[in-house]
């Protein structure tokens, strides 16, 4: 799958790189943005209180 | 030159949907555990700095004296309705500038998310005779407690309120499930009797990242600092009363 992609980037090994690092960049910057913080209320669920 | 094309198989791709699974896996947990809490926590410091900015209407306040009179008798105020936070939460050990909003009642979603630290409903005011208990959360959310298990014995925790300061001194931790209510009675863990201590009660998650059991950590009171005599010394100029107004 990935080595299907990277058979795909046009250029020679160097923009393919930067193509790379800007993708990599762009899917990193949107989980953090918005995909981590929409999934945190599902995962985090510790209580710190004391109950019965 | 270039290699024989190579077939895209369906386990080929099945194999690397799961390692991207997993490396995103990965990058979520230390997302949570390394940059949103510390992203949260700041939000939440700057929360309380405003908060405390608002009580002193943007003045600097002087540090009290150390041969201040006897303040007498520290103000109780009446219990705040639920999320409204009503106070600051100041621990010197747990960092300079460690401040923290702390909001009625301990609803996930309304208070511990939101404001950082809780009051436990029920449980006395801070400077009350008998027992204010806190929440916060260890992990996730700010992470307002993670560092509570560095108290040391007579450790400063100062609660802000409008009125002023209350100094508790840390005492001592105690590790229980979290059924164990007991540590909110007015004299903890002796439900029924007649308190004659002021106690400050921290709870949160124990141990670090899991929800297991509870760490509870009591203070004492020791004084309190009116808010016209000036703030507590060892905070007066500290980071963690400074706001965005300086």
């Amino acid at each position: 799958m990935y080595m299907a992609l990277w058979r795909i980037l046009p250029g020679p090994l160097w923009l393919r790189l930067f193509i790379v690092l800007v993708l990599v960049a762009a899917v990193l910057s949107a989980l953090v943005l918005w995909v981590f913080p929409a999934v945190l209320p599902f995962v985090s669920t510790q209580d710190a209180t004391v109950q019965q | 030159m270039r290699r024989t094309r190579r077939r895209v198989s369906i386990i080929g791709v099945l194999g690397e949907l799961f390692i991207t699974a997993g490396v995103l896996v990965l990058l979520f947990l230390g997302w949570q555990v390394w940059i949103n809490d510390r992203v949260v926590g700041n939000e939440q410091k700057q929360e309380a700095q405003a908060l405390s900015n608002s009580w002193d209407k943007g003045e600097a306040v002087p540090p009290a004296t150390v041969d201040r009179a006897d303040p007498g008798e520290p103000v109780v105020a009446a219990a705040p309705a639920n999320a409204v936070v009503f106070a600051t939460l100041i621990i010197p050990r747990l960092g300079a500038d460690y401040t923290r909003p702390v909001a009625e009642g301990v609803g996930l979603v309304d208070v511990l998310n939101k404001h950082s630290v809780g009051h436990y409903p029920g449980t006395q005011m801070p400077g009350a005779v008998g027992n204010a208990a806190f929440a916060a959360h260890r992990t996730g959310w700010g992470a307002s407690f993670f560092d509570i298990d560095k108290l040391q014995l007579g450790d400063s925790i100062y609660v802000e309120t409008p009125d002023g300061w209350y100094r508790y001194v840390f005492r001592s931790f105690e590790y229980v499930r979290a059924s164990g209510v007991g540590v909110l009675a007015p004299v903890p863990q002796a439900p029924g009797a007649t308190s004659t201590d002021r106690i400050l009660t921290l709870t949160s998650c124990n141990p670090v990242y899991t929800a297991d059991e509870r760490i509870i950590a009591y203070s004492v009171y020791d004084t309190w600092y009116p808010r016209a005599g000036g703030a507590p010394p060892e905070i007066a100029s500290s980071p963690a009363m400074a706001g965005a107004a300086g």
